[in-house]
């Protein structure tokens, strides 16, 4: 009956002129993306097979933000808090890859083994990931639970820039390239669609990942917990499961799959260094909310949408309207659909799985 | 560990009027303490700053470099925090300093030498370089100080050892006195560090002999000058705290109707010293200073969005950009597209206008969020904003990653006066900062002001009580952005160019440090952050790497320990400590309700 009494959802802010100009916003938003779309595909300036080039890569690069928003989306739904430094668990789980690699890559194994190289490297990218990830919470965001929402996000944020720098100074501030790998060269012919092996990884690791994820959390008692915590903290307290060690559970699962998304960024793009985890995260948190935070099937829809829009947006749209180089505003698109969702469609795509109104 | 608030003990307190037995320094606590502790040893070796060249071994006194001495300090400084007593609550005894404290910092020191010890033993035996690339051979070095590891890895316990003790046993000197050691210290370290700084500044002064005195060249403060230093400060301080005088008891005992005439004499005095500084400064230092003034205008700026009006903004460096190309586009001859090659001040009005169209365009959408949202979407402007300035397609107008180039210098309107000098742009940029203080003093005051903090505490009574909150975030947008693209021209016009590098979100995170470590709303607090992070950066520049690293530490550690920054307004500082003022206002009653029975 909790519904019942709960408030009803209410606009704190009434503006006709305001809303008018915001749809006037989305509506030349909508012209320019079909106008866009319109003149690049009657062009045919791209063949058939670069379009589905684009789309694998935007695909690969989707499930990429999918696992990292994984992290963003459950941490939100359990503690409705940013965690501004998940992008750096991401690029520390980038850096393992590259050490790990770099080590195996001297030993006969790397040659003689491929698959359990890589294979190692993901294990070892996800342990330190998890490792960084519940460490963080440990020390920066638990002394702070409770307190004004904007102070816990401030501390995400001076962790963000203290892990980067702490990251530069101890390994050096340097792209560090991955070696290459036999087994990565080369394409495969998938359904028709010519697909680059690395990418295929990416893809099929990701989805392997998101099913134990779904798994865990429906199937596990662990899983419950977490749900129960994310549904009300202190009547799954009261119920007897332990807040604390199912908050850590969440850092350690969304750090996991940070690890994961960071050894998968490393080989795909095949060099890391200590800003790539910025980028990445802010467009995974992005992800996040275009799925709808706090959902976790959200995460990956959003992931794979922004993923797509970023790939195909620029030569698809802009190009489309004239620009020059748009290749270059890929970033900047992806920023403009993170800056469009949050006005206008701040619940998502899928609708937050939140137990409260976000305020 | 008895609970105050448990009925019993409630019950006891007001029955006996007893205290409990002081609560013991604890142990467990020194561990944990002592364990990161040696962490952060470890981390200052393994990232260089130990025996970087031009870094580790800077002189700070005769033969004591900066790498062993901050290698050294945390084995000591956390020896001490270890020590600390536990906080006193209501109903206990105080705590008396103890053996117990000097056995913490003793814990504290060993782990923290421990964990040196250990990282040399490995370093030395492995080639760590592949990894942590700063585990270079001269770390190794002089982590063994000449010696072979193993009696380097004693000498690394014992020292840290000693140094935890010392640490731990600074709690049974009075405290008095311990502020005393403390500061002269502290006044040792940075003036030996700054020994370039205060070179010039003493010579600019005529008084280059004291500054012959105090150093050897390029070799940190003399012993003697060192000794001297540490006496001065240390018998100020202690003279100080002995006759209990602060700047708040000073003006305590101003009499109120005085107040007004001693605040205009202080700010007559302050003016004639800012006027004086380019000169005691020299070109290079004045340079630094006109950096940290633009960054003090950006920070005043994001005061008002974000310490007044507490709207998180992260993409504040937009409306710093806008201000710059502004300026750029105007004035430059160099500007690819439109260059009408205005004067700087016939071209301020364009910036402006530029300023609070952005700030109205950044504003509006974001009207209904809150919060952390709010936070990432303007940080997804500011990107936006970079992204458009470096990209090929807006090229025609800004130049892309070449920028523009050939901005020219101010020129004094009425006598034709060309501002080459930074000595000269110092006073440009002042009038602008006095500007700008009295502007965030006179909105802090005024109907917006009050309307501004009343959306902060919380947005929805806000408007139930009649404020106009959209008016009221937009201004607040609107005067945030023309601050921060006001320090935008000034910055095009200081460097001679703009480029879309200079435009990172790690600019909107400097100034963001700035006003929180500063305090919130406070503009004191705002002034000293840029002092001390920007300015102080910009001095030292063999730090260059770490900058950012101390910045992020530094927001960290403020959340944690102290919110409301290091000069407070006082107002943030009880909506912070809401609980525990509630807390006392509890204990409060509850004695006065004692007292009554009693009675």
């Amino acid at each position: 009956m909790a519904e019942a009494v709960r408030p009803q959802k209410t606009r704190t802010v009434q503006l006709p002129i305001l809303d008018s100009l915001l749809w006037l916003i989305r509506i030349a938003a909508i012209l320019a993306v079909v106008w866009g779309s319109w003149v690049s595909i009657s062009s045919g300036r791209l063949t058939g097979q670069q379009w589905r080039n684009l789309i694998v890569f935007g695909v690969s690069q989707g499930s990429v933000y999918a696992l990292i928003a994984l992290g963003y989306t459950m941490v939100y739904g359990v503690l409705r808090f940013i965690n501004f430094a998940h992008g750096e668990v991401f690029m520390l789980g980038g850096m393992t890859a590259y050490f790990v690699t770099d080590g195996l890559s001297r030993t006969g194994l790397w040659l003689s083994q491929p698959w359990l190289s890589l294979f190692i490297a993901l294990v070892a990218s996800m342990i330190v990931s998890t490792l960084v990830a519940v460490g963080l919470e440990r020390v920066a965001y638990r002394p702070l639970r409770g307190k004004p929402r904007l102070i816990p996000f401030i501390t995400a944020i001076g962790a963000s820039f203290f892990l980067q720098y702490a990251t530069g100074g101890l390994f050096g501030v340097a792209f560090k390239s991955l070696p290459n790998s036999e087994a990565l060269a080369g394409s495969v012919r998938f359904a028709g669609i010519q697909v680059v092996k690395p990418q295929l990884v990416v893809i099929i690791t990701a989805i392997l990942m998101m099913i134990g994820l779904y798994l865990l959390v429906e199937k596990t008692k662990a899983g419950r917990a977490m749900r129960a915590v994310a549904e009300d903290a202190e009547t799954a307290a009261l119920m007897g499961v332990n807040v604390n060690r199912t908050i850590s559970l969440v850092f350690a699962v969304g750090g996991a799959m940070a690890g994961a998304a960071g050894m998968l960024f490393a080989v795909v793009f095949g060099q890391i260094f200590f800003f790539s985890g910025f980028v990445p995260g802010i467009k995974a948190f992005t992800a996040a909310v275009l799925g709808g935070i706090g959902n976790i099937p959200g995460a990956m829809v959003g992931g794979l949408t922004l993923g797509l829009v970023e790939s195909l947006g620029p030569s698809l749209v802009l190009t489309g309207l004239g620009v020059r180089a748009a290749h270059q505003l890929k970033d900047m698109f992806a920023f403009l659909v993170l800056v469009m969702v949050l006005i206008f469609r701040p619940t998502g795509i899928l609708g937050e799985r939140l137990a409260e109104e976000r305020t | 560990m008895a609970k105050v608030t448990g009925p019993s003990a409630k019950a006891e307190v007001s029955s006996k009027r007893e205290l409990f037995p002081a609560r013991p320094v604890d142990l467990r606590r020194a561990v944990k303490v002592g364990l990161s502790s040696g962490a952060a040893a470890v981390f200052v070796a393994a990232a260089g700053i130990v025996a970087k060249p031009r870094l580790g071994d800077i002189h700070i006194v005769d033969g004591v470099v900066f790498g062993y001495l901050i290698l050294f300090a945390i084995p000591a400084i956390l020896g001490h925090v270890a020590a600390k007593p536990p906080p006193q609550l209501e109903g206990f005894e105080a705590t008396r300093p103890g053996p117990r404290n000097v056995l913490a910092g003793v814990i504290a020191g060993v782990l923290t030498g421990a964990a040196l010890a250990l990282f040399l033993l490995v370093a030395g035996n492995i080639n760590l370089r592949p990894v942590l690339s700063n585990v270079s051979p001269p770390l190794i070095e002089k982590l063994s100080f000449g010696q072979s590891l193993g009696v380097a890895a004693l000498i690394l316990l014992g020292s840290g050892t000693a140094l935890g003790l010392a640490g731990g046993a600074l709690h049974l000197v009075p405290p008095l006195w311990r502020r005393a050691v403390f500061g002269g210290l502290v006044w040792v370290f940075a003036i030996g560090l700054l020994e370039d700084f205060f070179d010039e500044v003493l010579g600019n002064m005529g008084a280059g002999y004291v500054a012959d005195f105090l150093y050897q060249r390029g070799g940190g403060l003399a012993s003697v000058g060192g000794l001297l230093v540490f006496a001065l400060f240390a018998a100020l301080y202690a003279y100080l705290g002995h006759r209990k005088i602060s700047v708040r008891t000073l003006v305590d005992r101003v009499p109120e109707d005085q107040r007004r005439g001693a605040r205009l004499l202080i700010g007559a005095i302050l003016l004639v010293l800012l006027l004086l500084v380019p000169q005691i400064l020299g070109r290079f230092y004045s340079h630094t200073a006109n950096v940290a003034g633009i960054f003090l205008l950006m920070a005043l700026g994001l005061n008002i969005v974000v310490g007044l009006a507490g709207l998180l903004d992260l993409g504040y460096v937009a409306f710093f950009a806008v201000g710059s190309y502004t300026a750029a586009v105007f004035t430059s001859p160099g500007s690819p597209a439109f260059a009408p090659e205005l004067t700087f001040f016939a071209a301020l009005p364009a910036v402006v206008l530029a300023a609070a169209i952005a700030g109205i365009l950044v504003g509006t959408p974001v009207l209904r969020m809150r919060g952390d949202y709010l936070a990432i979407v303007t940080l997804g402007f500011g990107e936006i904003t970079r992204l458009i300035v470096l990209s090929d397609w807006a090229a025609p107008v800004f130049g892309a990653a070449r920028g523009i180039r050939q901005v020219p210098n101010i020129t004094i309107p009425a006598v034709g006066f060309e501002i080459v000098d930074p000595q000269h742009l110092f006073y440009v940029i002042l009038v602008f900062l006095a500007f700008a203080v009295y502007a965030s003093y006179a909105l802090q005051d005024s109907r917006m002001g009050r309307a501004w903090m009343a959306i902060r505490e919380d947005e929805t009574v806000a408007e139930a009580m009649g404020v106009n909150v959209v008016a009221a975030k937009l201004w607040a947008f609107i005067i945030g952005a023309v601050f921060a693209s006001l320090g935008g021209a000034l910055y095009a016009t200081q460097i001679g160019s703009v480029f879309p590098h200079g435009f990172a979100v790690i600019v909107s995170i400097t100034v963001l440090v700035v006003i929180i470590t500063g305090g919130l709303a406070s503009v004191p607090g705002v002034i000293l952050g840029s002092l001390v992070l920007v300015a102080l950066p910009e001095i030292l520049r063999q730090f260059e790497e770490y900058r950012f690293l101390i910045y992020g530490a530094l927001l960290i550690f403020m959340m944690l320990n102290r919110p409301e920054g290091f000069i407070p307004s006082r107002r943030r500082m009880e909506e912070l400590h809401e609980e525990e003022v509630g807390q006392d206002v509890w204990l409060r009653t509850q004695q006065e309700r004692q007292s009554t029975e009693a009675g």
